[in-house]
Formats: structure tokens, sequence, C-alpha cells
């Protein structure tokens, strides 16, 4: 295995060495291209499974191809309507958690790198510990909780347990002790009032790392499964996890809608994806986040 | 989630105002922390301590609270339940598995591509992409993988003249088909940040080596691995934790799919069954806590670990 060593330099080179190189270049992305192709299949059969009529699904032996391709699965599941109504929830739960995340994360994240209070150092370590709480831990207490207030099968249980994510404070907080002094400092004196200079300054400057902690807890909030699967017990309550989760009963052997409801499932979150790659590696490859 | 060596900087700042507005200051510190401050009071803190009054009573979900104090009754229940120390041997058997390959497959995928300067961002895409689906759909696309008869995988052994696995039942290897399915679905995560460490590799080290004479072998032995070996650190340590929590892939695959349960339940598995199915809460409660205590001291290893390496170098 080659592969570890820096891409090829031909400058300088002797010949030989460049041959070689080119050849370790051409092997890796033979090997690669069948490890990508492997990682790629159970996708891409889960898509043509869905394009099959129900009837093909289950022919031995199988075939990737299918004399006539059809869209009914995907228009049995969507007229069904349940995936629609959890679609709806999944959006409207994980963009609200989205917001108030950003907001609570990098307000406390502003006091603990620039307002000078008394056990400043001591409240960020408490907060800091909450990164090595697993949620799973809180799942039986969580519930008698909720249901006292009242919340089990309700927006509000869902959203509630999510909001508080000391990942992201810590994630404001480094960005926000990159930022000059200077920049508040004429602020200060001109008189502009502490949340002021939270809001016009330190905000909009904070973008990226806004993204950051934007994109990742949306993923993160889109995803969960564990919470809302306990919380929710009534089908148009359900999120795309917890309701996917239910299909198999629901449907029967069809395995058709089954796979037609599993692609329109993954696909938000991969368009998600493609569109931002970028800020989801580099939230990861900067922090080291896991759900 | 580097140590925050940034709080005992001391601020100047404080030390030359007023007593007048130090306690403003101290009142904005709060009035901006608040919010946060109540949210992980309520859903993070208040949780762990009522789930501690709870492991001590014989509570129930269904009479609607506690009805008898136990002390530590649960824990010493715990301690005698076999099922207890099955879901927690097929935890740490998950661990054991699922640890190894998701480092190495992930180390050898980044180097790779690191390697080639042709359609970079098609391999991340390919590797990443399983990353971001929600664990229902994971699992019901690899259940119907895992089919007999016309599943995907199984049609292909046969055509290939092997005989038939059962995937998902047979209790020999429904634990190797957890596995396959969690590495498929989160080595992206390793990878993006193996992928992360080598780009930090100063170029120089090659160029120097080069000189050196040493060929690609020696430079990925002698060069690469070691300069890797923070990030591996950090690998190891978060998929050890992640591979502790383990429960997602298993419950879903098994009301879905039919998954052998019993040879696969893990801890978090059993918490859930006796607080939601069998709702002795008091007593998934004491679970939650065992469990908690041991994700405590897998952390706090690394800690020490992490700054014991810092201070060497």
């Amino acid at each position: 295995m080659e592969a570890g060593a820096a891409p090829p330099r031909t400058r300088n080179a002797p010949t030989g060495s460049r041959w070689r190189s080119a050849i370790a270049s051409g092997l890796a992305f033979g090997v690669l291209l069948v490890l990508a192709i492997i990682w790629l299949v159970p996708l891409a059969w889960a898509v043509d499974t869905a394009l099959k009529p129900e009837s093909e699904t289950i022919a031995i032996p199988i075939s990737w191809v299918s004399s006539n391709f059809t869209l009914d699965a995907f228009r049995q599941v969507l007229d069904a309507g349940n995936i629609l109504r959890w679609y709806f929830n999944s959006a409207l739960t994980s963009v609200i958690i989205t917001v108030v995340v950003v907001l609570l994360a990098s307000l406390a994240a502003y006091a603990f790198s620039r307002v000078p209070f008394r056990g400043r150092g001591v409240l960020f370590w408490v907060v800091l510990a909450g990164i090595m709480i697993p949620p799973q831990i809180l799942i039986v207490p969580l519930f008698t909780e909720m249901n006292t207030f009242g919340f089990i099968n309700t927006y509000q249980g869902i959203i509630l347990p999510q909001i508080a994510s000391p990942i992201a404070v810590f994630i404001f907080k480094q960005f926000f002790d990159g930022l000059p002094h200077e920049l508040e400092d004429a602020a200060l004196v001109d008189g502009a009032s502490r949340f002021r200079i939270y809001w016009q300054i330190f905000l909009p400057l904070s973008r990226p790392a806004m993204a950051a902690v934007a994109i990742f807890t949306f993923v993160i909030s889109w995803n969960y499964w564990l919470w809302p699967f306990i919380a929710l017990t009534g089908t148009n309550m359900m999120t795309i996890p917890v309701g996917l989760a239910t299909v198999q009963s629901a449907y029967g052997i069809h395995n058709a809608q089954i796979m037609a409801s599993a692609v329109l499932g993954g696909l938000p979150l991969l368009i998600v994806f493609l569109f931002f790659q970028r800020q989801i590696v580099q939230g990861i490859a900067g922090t080291g986040l896991k759900g | 989630m580097e140590a925050p060596q940034e709080v005992a900087r001391p601020t100047t700042r404080v030390s030359s105002t007023k007593p007048a507005a130090r306690r403003r200051s101290d009142l904005t510190g709060l009035i901006f922390l608040l919010p946060f401050l109540i949210a992980y009071a309520l859903f993070l803190i208040w949780p762990i301590i009522l789930g501690f009054r709870m492991s001590l009573f014989n509570w129930s979900l269904v009479s609607g609270g506690a009805s008898e104090f136990l002390g530590l009754e649960n824990y010493r229940e715990l301690f005698g339940d076999p099922v207890f120390w099955s879901s927690m041997w097929h935890t740490v058997l998950f661990t054991l598995l699922s640890t190894p390959p998701l480092v190495l497959i992930a180390l050898v995928l980044a180097m790779l591509v690191n390697r080639v300067t042709f359609a970079q961002w098609f391999f991340r895409f390919s590797f990443f992409a399983p990353f971001v689906l929600p664990v229902s759909v994971v699992a019901l696309i690899w259940i119907w993988l895992f089919q007999p008869g016309y599943g995907l995988i199984n049609s292909y052994l046969t055509s290939l003249g092997l005989g038939e696995v059962g995937w998902l039942t047979d209790e020999n290897v429904a634990m190797i088909t957890v596995v396959i399915v969690t590495v498929w679905w989160t080595v992206g995560f390793n990878f993006v940040l193996y992928l992360a460490g080598l780009q930090e590799i100063p170029r120089d080290l090659y160029d120097a080596s080069a000189v050196d004479g040493a060929g690609a072998l020696a430079q990925t032995r002698w060069v690469t691995i070691p300069m890797l070996s923070r990030t591996t650190v950090l690998v190891v340590v978060l998929q050890i934790l992640a591979s502790l929590k383990v429960f997602d892939q298993i419950y879903v695959m098994y009301t879905q799919g039919g998954l052998n349960y019993p040879v696969t339940r893990p801890i978090v598995g059993y918490v859930y069954d006796q607080g939601f199915t069998s709702y002795r809460v008091g007593y998934g409660s004491a679970m939650s806590y065992v469990f908690f205590v041991i994700i405590l001291a897998v952390s706090v290893i690394w800690f020490a670990v992490a700054r014991r390496r810092e201070g060497n170098a």
C-alpha cells in the first residue's frame, strides 16, 4: 500500500521514480474506484428496487434491469401522505432547533468569551462537561420529566431536549476568542450595549462558525431517532427517521414502496450534503463532533 | 474537543474595574448565559439528577411515580441479572468488532483519496454520503440487501457457488451483520478526520525523506503514520465512545427486518426494554447510571492520556 505518500512531484525527480509514482497513483485510483462502487451499490440497489414494478422485486435470479421501470412505488408512497407529513414534522422541528441552538449557544459563548463575570471559568467547565453526557442515558428520566409537563407526542417535546448544545457553545467561544478586542472596545467607549455589540458586530462576523453549527445541528436533529422515537406515539406527529422505522409493518411486503420510502427519506439530507459538503466536512474536521 | 486552556487566561480588564462596574458585568454575563443555562439545567442536568433519584426507587411508569424506596437494591439486582451482563457483553463485543475496521478502513480510504489528484470530490462523496442518512433509511436498505433468495448479497453468494447466509437471523452472524452495516454507515466520519489530519502534514517532510532515499512505502511507515498519531488517538477514542452507545441500527433492524435481537441487544437496548416495555423505569435508570460511569471512565482515561502526550511533546 503506497497510498500514504505525498502526491507525485515530477520536477527534479528521476525518470524511474516518476514512472513508479504514476503507477502508484493509478493503482490508488483503481482501488478507490472499486471501493467507491462497493459503497454506492446499496444506494443504487435501493433506487433500482424502488423503480421496479412490485412483482419484479422478488424475482430470482435478481436483475438490475427491468423491462418496465416505473414511478408507481413513489406515487403510492406520496399519495398515502404519511411521508409528506413526516417531512413537515422533521423540517419544522429541525429548523426551530437549529435557530434556537445558534441563538442560545452564541449568546452564552459571547459571555464566556467577552464579559468578565464572576464564576466564568467554573461555569464554562460545567457547560463543557455536558459534552460527555450521552443522550442515551437520559431517555428514561427525560420521558418521566416530559410526561409531567404533558409534552409527550408534541413538537415541544421533541424540540426542547435538543436546544442546549454544549459543543455549539464551545465552537462559538473558540471563534469569538479569535476576534480582536479592538472590535468592541471602540463601541464600548461610544456607550453601545453589550447586546448591541453581540448582535451587530459579533454575530455578523461569526458567519463561518454559525454555518458550521447550523448545518451540523440541522443534520443531527433531522436524523435524531432515539428520543423522538420514544416521545412520539401518533403516526402524524412522527419525524422522518421515526416514521420510516414503522413502514415495514405498515406496508407489509411492498418492497418497492419500502425502498421508495427509504430513498425519499434519505434524499433531503443527501441534497443538503451536496450543497454544504465543504462546511460539513470542515465542521467535523475542526471539532470532531459525533452524535 | 481540545482542552479549553483559554479559560484560565487572566482577564486584566476585570481587575482594573470598580465594584459597581463589576456588579454590572456580573449581571450582563448572567443575562447572556441565562437562556442557555435554563435549557441546560432543565434538559441535561435535571434528567441526570432525576434519573439517580429514580434508580433508588421501585419507580414505575404506569403507576405514575415513586412507590417504594429501595436504596441500592436496583443496583444489586442489576449485577445479578444475566440479561444485563449479556447486554453489556454485546455492547463490548460490538465495540471490539467495530472499532478496528472503522479506524483502519477510514485510514486506508483517506490515504488513498489524499493520493489521487482526480475526482477527489466524488470519492469523498461516496464514502461520506451514508453518514448523513437517518438510521431507518440505512436499516431498511440493508435489511433489503440481506434478504434470503432475492436479496442482493445472498443472490451474489449463490451465483458464486457459495451458500446463502442468514445475515439477520443466524445467531453466529447477526453481530457481524450489525458491524458491516455500521462500517458502511459511519466510516465516512473517521475518514474525514483522517483526511484533515493528512492535509496538515508538512510537504517538506516528504521532500526531505525522498532526498534521503525513502520510497513511498517507507514514507508511509516513517512519516505518514507517525504524523497521524494525534488524529488516530482522537479517532479511536471517539469511535469507542460512539460504539459503546450503539442501539439505533440494531433496534430498527430488529423491528423492521427480524434481526436476531437476543444475540445483539446492547446495553442501551436493555435500558429501553426495561424502561419502556416492562415500565421498570427505576431499574432502567440504575442501568443507565452504570453505563454512564463506563462512558465517563473512557472519557477520563482519554483526557489523561491526551494531557500526558501534550506534556511530553
